[in-house]
C-alpha cells in the first residue's frame, strides 16, 4: 500500500456529492399518508364526539378526578421512594435475616399483579373485619372497623405504595451497587458510620443511576393509578366512568381522560429530561460546578 | 478500654509500639493469606512492607484498620486492642460504632485514591472532621487549607477529583487522612496507579510526613523510597514474614533467598 504511485499533480479538490437519503423520503410519504388518514377520521367520524370531549375536559368532576390522580401518584411515590430506599438498602445488608426479609418483600409485591393487590386491600375487611391497636396477645388500646380505617383511598395508597416500593427497592439496590466499593472503604477508613457513608457518600454518587428509572416509575405509577377505579375511588378514570355511566358517551370521556394522562406524562417527561441532563452534565463536565455538588452533596 | 476509645489524641502518648500485630491469621476460603504474622511499629517509625503480588501485604494493612476481620491473633494500635473489647476475661467483638471510632485514629491511603467524586478537594478533606468529629466547619476548613498547602495543592481546593491528576488526587487523599489527626498512617501502594512522572510528588509528601515524625506503615514497590525513608523493612512471602530488620541492612544485604530474588527483580525493573 505504501508503494502506490504518488498522486498526480495537485488539482482543485473534488466536490463532495450530496448523500441521498431515499429511504427517509419513503418513510415520510408513508407517515404523511397514515397521519392524514388518522386526522381525517378523527375529524369526520362524529362518534369521537369532540364537542363532548371539550364540554367535559375542564368540568369540575374531571378536574377533581385529575387532582385525586395526582394526589394518589404523589403519595404512593413518596411511600415508594422512602420504603423502597429502606428495603433496597436492607437487601445489601450483611445480616442474612435483614437481606432475606427485603428479598421476600420484593418477591411478593413484584410477583403478584398490582391489580390483584388493590383488590385485596379493597376487601381487607373480609379478612380482618376489626383492626386492633395494642400489644399482640395483650391489652388493646383501640379498635377500628376495617371498613372505616381502610377507605378506598387508603386501600389505593397501600396497594400502589407497597408495589412501588418493591420496584424502587430494586432500583436503589442497583444504584447503590453501581458506586465503587473503594468509596465505601475510604469513608469507613475515615471513621464514618454506615448510615453516614450511605447518606453522604454512596447515595449522592448513585443519583445519576437512580434518576432515569425513577422518572420512568413515576410516569408508570401515574398511569397505574387508573386501576384504582376498581376500588370505586374517584380518580381520573373512575370520574370519567361515572359520567359515561349516566350519559353513555363512553368514547368521548375516555378521550377526555386520556388527554389529561397525556398532558401530565408529557410534563413529567420534560421534568425527567431536565433532571437527567442536569445530573449527566454535572458528572461529566470538567468545569467547576459548585452549585450541582452543593445540591447533591447537601441533599441531607 | 472504653475510656481509650473515646479519644484519639491521648493515644499518641503510648509507651509500647504504635502498631502491634501478634500472630495474626487470615483465611479467604481455604487459602491462608496471613499465616501467623507479627509486626511491631514503634511511634515515629516508618515501616515498609515489601513482597511479591499476592503475598498478603494489602490484607495485613486492611486487617489493621478492620476493613478485613482477622481469624486469630491480636492487633493493637496505640496500645488499644483493635476489633474486640475485654470484658470479664473474655473478648467481645466491638459494635460498628466502636469500630468506626477506632478507625478515626488510623489513616489509610489507597492505591486508587478513592476520593469522593462528588465533592471538591476541600469538601473531601472536611467531610469526616465535620461529620464525624463534629469540628466546626470554619475550623475544619482552615485546617484543610493548611493541609492542602502542605501537600502543595493550596490552589486546588475547589477542584473535583476528575479535574485533578492522579498524583494530585493521591496528595488530596493523604491530606484527607491527615485531617483526622491519625496516630498512624497506612499506605497501600500509594504510587502504583500513577504515571512515573507523578510518583515523585507523592513520595515527597510522604517523605515530609515521615520527617515530621508520623508513624507510617507503607506497602510499596519503590525500593528507592524504602531505602531512603524507611526505618525498618518487613518482607512478606506467602503470608509469612520471611525477613525483617533495619532498612539499610535488609535492602543492601538480604539474607533470605526470596528477599534476594524479589529485590533483584524489582531493582532490575527500575533500572
Ligand atoms: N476479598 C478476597 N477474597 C478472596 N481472596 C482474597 C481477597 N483479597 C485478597 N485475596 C487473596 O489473598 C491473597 C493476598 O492478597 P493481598 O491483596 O493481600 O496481596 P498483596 O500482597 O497486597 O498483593 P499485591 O502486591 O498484588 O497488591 C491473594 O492470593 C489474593 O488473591
Ligand atoms: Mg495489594
Amino acid at each position: 500500500m505504501t508503494t502506490t504511485a504518488p498522486p498526480p499533480t495537485r488539482s482543485a479538490p473534488l466536490p463532495v456529492a450530496r448523500q441521498r437519503h431515499y429511504g427517509r423520503w419513503v418513510v415520510v410519504v408513508v407517515l404523511v399518508a397514515v397521519g392524514g388518514f388518522v386526522t381525517f377520521s378523527l375529524v369526520t367520524n362524529p362518534r369521537f364526539g369532540w364537542p363532548v370531549v371539550f364540554e367535559w375536559f375542564t368540568s369540575e368532576r374531571i378536574l377533581s378526578g385529575l387532582l385525586n390522580t395526582l394526589e394518589l401518584t404523589l403519595i404512593s411515590m413518596v411511600i415508594g421512594v422512602v420504603l423502597g430506599g429502606v428495603v433496597g438498602i436492607m437487601r445489601l445488608s450483611t445480616n442474612p435475616v435483614i437481606a432475606g426479609a427485603s428479598w421476600a418483600f420484593v418477591w411478593f409485591f413484584r410477583g403478584t399483579p398490582v391489580f390483584v393487590q388493590l383488590l385485596f386491600w379493597g376487601s381487607i375487611s373480609a379478612l380482618y373485619p376489626v383492626i386492633v391497636l395494642g400489644v399482640p396477645f395483650g391489652p388493646s388500646f383501640a379498635e377500628f372497623s376495617a371498613n372505616d380505617l381502610i377507605t378506598p383511598f387508603a386501600a389505593a395508597i397501600l396497594g400502589l405504595g407497597l408495589n412501588e416500593a418493591a420496584y424502587m427497592a430494586e432500583i436503589v439496590r442497583a444504584g447503590v451497587r453501581s458506586v465503587d466499593e473503594g468509596q465505601r472503604e475510604a469513608a469507613a477508613a475515615l471513621g464514618m458510620g454506615r448510615a453516614r457513608i450511605m447518606w453522604r457518600v454512596v447515595l449522592p454518587q448513585a443519583m445519576p443511576v437512580l434518576i432515569p428509572p425513577t422518572g420512568n416509575e413515576l410516569i408508570g405509577l401515574l398511569k397505574t393509578t387508573s386501576m384504582v377505579a376498581v376500588l370505586a375511588f374517584p380518580e381520573l378514570l373512575y370520574s370519567a366512568q361515572l359520567i359515561y355511566a349516566v350519559n353513555y358517551q363512553t368514547i368521548p370521556l375516555l378521550i377526555t381522560a386520556s388527554l389529561w394522562y397525556l398532558i401530565v406524562t408529557s410534563v413529567l417527561s420534560i421534568g425527567q429530561y431536565v433532571l437527567e441532563r442536569h445530573y449527566g452534565r454535572s458528572f461529566s463536565a470538567r468545569v467547576s460546578r459548585k452549585k450541582t455538588a452543593a445540591m447533591i452533596g447537601h441533599a441531607a | 478500654m472504653s475510656t481509650t476509645t473515646t479519644t484519639t489524641t491521648t493515644a499518641r502518648a503510648v509507651s509500647g509500639p504504635m502498631v502491634d500485630v501478634r500472630e495474626v491469621r487470615k483465611h479467604f476460603g481455604h487459602i491462608e493469606v496471613l499465616k501467623s504474622v507479627d509486626l511491631a511499629v514503634q511511634p515515629g517509625e516508618v515501616c515498609c512492607l515489601l513482597g511479591r503480588s499476592g503475598s498478603g501485604k494489602s490484607t495485613l494493612l486492611r486487617c489493621i484498620n478492620q476493613l478485613e476481620s482477622i481469624d486469630a491473633g491480636e492487633i493493637f494500635v496505640a496500645g488499644e486492642r483493635i476489633g474486640y473489647e475485654e470484658k470479664r476475661g473474655k473478648l467481645h467483638p466491638l459494635s460498628d460504632r466502636a469500630v468506626a471510632r477506632q478507625r478515626r485514629s488510623i489513616g489509610m491511603v489507597f492505591q486508587r485514591f478513592n476520593l469522593f467524586s462528588h465533592m471538591t478537594a476541600l469538601d473531601n478533606i472536611i467531610e469526616s472532621p465535620t461529620g464525624v468529629l463534629r469540628t466546626s466547619r470554619s475550623t475544619a476548613k482552615a485546617r484543610a487549607l493548611e493541609l492542602l498547602d502542605r501537600v502543595g495543592l493550596a490552589d486546588r481546593a475547589d477542584h473535583y477529583p476528575r479535574q485533578l491528576s492522579g498524583g494530585q488526587q493521591q496528595r488530596v487523599a493523604i491530606a484527607r487522612a491527615l485531617a483526622m489527626d491519625p496516630a498512624v498512617m497506612l499506605f497501600d501502594e500509594p504510587t502504583s496507579a500513577l504515571d512515573p512522572e507523578l510518583v515523585g510528588d507523592v513520595l515527597g509528601v510522604m517523605r515530609d510526613l515521615a520527617a515530621d515524625g508520623m508513624t507510617m506503615v507503607v506497602v510499596t514497590h519503590e525500593i528507592g523510597f524504602a531505602r531512603e525513608v524507611a526505618d525498618t523493612v518487613v518482607f512478606l512471602d506467602g503470608g509469612e514474614v520471611v525477613e525483617r530488620g533495619a532498612a539499610s541492612e535488609v535492602l543492601t544485604a538480604p539474607e533470605h533467598a526470596s528477599t534476594q530474588a524479589f529485590l533483584s527483580r524489582v531493582l532490575r525493573e527500575e533500572a
